[in-house]
This record gives C-alpha cells, structure tokens and sequence, in this order.
C-alpha cells in the first residue's frame, strides 16, 4: 500500500487529485442537493421554533466545517513546521477561503435565526464571540500568506498563526460547555442518542453534515492543485527573470 | 413551496444568502483553476522553447 507520504509529492498529488475530484464533487453535488431539498421541503416545523428550525440544515453543517477546516488546517500546519512538505503548506492556504465562508454562513444563518429565537441578532455570549475571533483569524491568516512573498517564509508564519487560532477553533466548539452561560444552545447532534434533535430532523441533518464535508474536500483539493500550479508558474518566472 | 408563515424572510433570507456564498466560492474556485492552469501551461511551454 502506498505511504501517504507519497501525495506530497506535487505531481503525485495533481494526478491522484484529479482522479478523484470528479466523484468528490459529483456526490457533494447530489448529496448538497438531496438534504437540502429533504430538510426546506420535507420536514415539518418544529412546535417551538416553526419554520426557522429548517435554518439547522445550513448552521449546523457549515459551523462543523468552520471549525473542523481550522483544525484540518493546523494538521497541515503541523506537516509542514516539522516534514517541510509544500503540499500540506499548499493544502492549508487553499483551505482557509473556504473556512472563512463557512463561518460568514454559520454567523450570518445564525444571527437571522436569533433575531426571532432569543430577539436578538447578535450577543457577546461566549460561543458567538469565540466564533466571531475565529473568523477574524480566518481574515489575518489568508492576508498573512498574501503580504509575505517567499512562500516558505509565508508558510511558517501562517503555520504559527494556526497554532494560536487553533484556540478559538476549540473554544467555538467547546465554549458552551466550559462557561455553561450564554444565549447559545449546547450540540445539536450528540453521541447519546436521547440529547439529539428528533429523527425528523436528524437524518436530513446528517446528510447536509457530509455533504458539506465532501464539499469542503473537494474545494480543498481543488485549491491546492491550483495553489500548486501557482507556485510552479512563480519558480518558473523567477527561473526565467534570472537566465 | 412549504408553509413558512410569520418567519419565511428569516427562512429564506437563510438559504438564499448561503446558497449564493457557496456558489460564489465554488464559481471563484473554478474559475481561478482554470485561469492558473492556462498560464501555467502557457509559461511552460515558453521555457521549453527557449530552453
């Protein structure tokens, strides 16, 4: 069996990628539209929330992806401070455009649901707060790597700025059980099946919860071989400039 | 069309916000894909002509 390894290789990897983003995208495609579809038009309202329940199937998915993208960023991070392999580098800045927007929509989908939930759009509670930190570290990280010009210097700092945003990422994650305070509800979906919301709602959810997954990876790998091909054109115009 | 009733603007305001982010992203994405893959394709054919 082939070593992981082996994908940071560049050219290994674009070809790999290309095999297999077709299928990533086409079923992020049916399964987006499926729950989607499942959720706004087939599930009933909730007796306390009414419709504004059908919002879960777009905050849910796309707050587990603005968090879980920081940590799957701080994992290439983590490749790349300690084996030097480009790609993973490559892989975390081509993820960050794509966390930031999911966080834009967990806040945004969020705040429209609380406005007639709790009368408010917005509360410095400690969940919303950490959230709205993790997007501004989503902010700082993708104009880090676009003030610094050599890659490899951009690519250490930006992989230093994940490790301290990864605090936030957890934080958003966790902050309702640390303080126990605030507006904010605790998890939707739990490993005991007697805290989850009712099946009704549940089975769409998780459709919507991997169709996001499998769209954030299929972004991601698309990004990453473009991020590739981006830093081979710019060796090669140095290359060029200097002969 | 589902019943919405007193909070349809929120419902849809929602979906229509976030579906309109995704397709953004996703359309960006692509785009900037296949712009790099054509200068890059560009550049190299440059170099190997000029050695």
């Amino acid at each position: 069996m082939a070593s992981i390894w082996e994908y940071a290789n560049p050219r290994k990897f674009l070809e790999t990628s290309d095999r297999v983003l077709p299928w990533l995208a086409a079923l992020a495609g049916v399964a987006l539209v499926v729950g989607l579809v499942w959720g706004f038009f087939f599930t009933p309202d909730d007796y306390r929330q009414g419709s504004t329940v059908k919002i879960i199937y777009l905050h849910v998915p796309s707050a587990l992806i603005a968090i879980n993208g920081w940590l799957m960023m701080l994992v290439a991070s983590l490749i790349w401070l300690i084996r030097r392999h480009h790609v993973s580098a490559l892989a975390a800045r081509a993820a960050a455009p794509i966390g930031a927007t999911m966080t834009v929509i967990a806040l945004l989908t969020g705040a429209i649901w609380g406005q007639p939930m709790w009368g408010t759009w917005w509360a410095w509670d400690p969940r919303l707060t950490s959230f709205l930190i993790l997007f501004l570290f989503y902010l700082g990280y993708i104009a880090l790597w676009a003030a610094v010009e050599d890659d490899d210097t951009a690519a250490d700092l930006t992989s230093i700025l994940c490790l301290v945003g990864s605090v936030f990422a957890v934080l958003s994650r966790y902050a309702v059980n640390f303080w126990n305070q605030g507006l904010h509800q605790g998890a939707s979906l739990s490993m005991d099946k007697a805290d989850n919301v009712a099946n009704v709602f549940y089975l769409p959810l998780l459709v919507c919860m991997a169709a996001f997954v499998l769209l954030f990876l299929a972004l991601v790998l698309l990004r990453t071989q473009t991020e590739i091909r981006a830093r081979r054109m710019r060796a090669l115009l140095a290359r060029e400039r200097m002969s | 069309m589902p019943e919405l009733g007193k909070y349809a603007g929120a419902v849809l305001s929602s979906y229509g916000l976030s579906l309109l982010l995704l397709a953004l992203l996703t359309g960006l994405s692509l785009w900037r894909a296949r712009r790099m893959k054509a200068a890059l394709r560009k550049v190299e054919e440059r170099v190997k002509r000029h050695g």
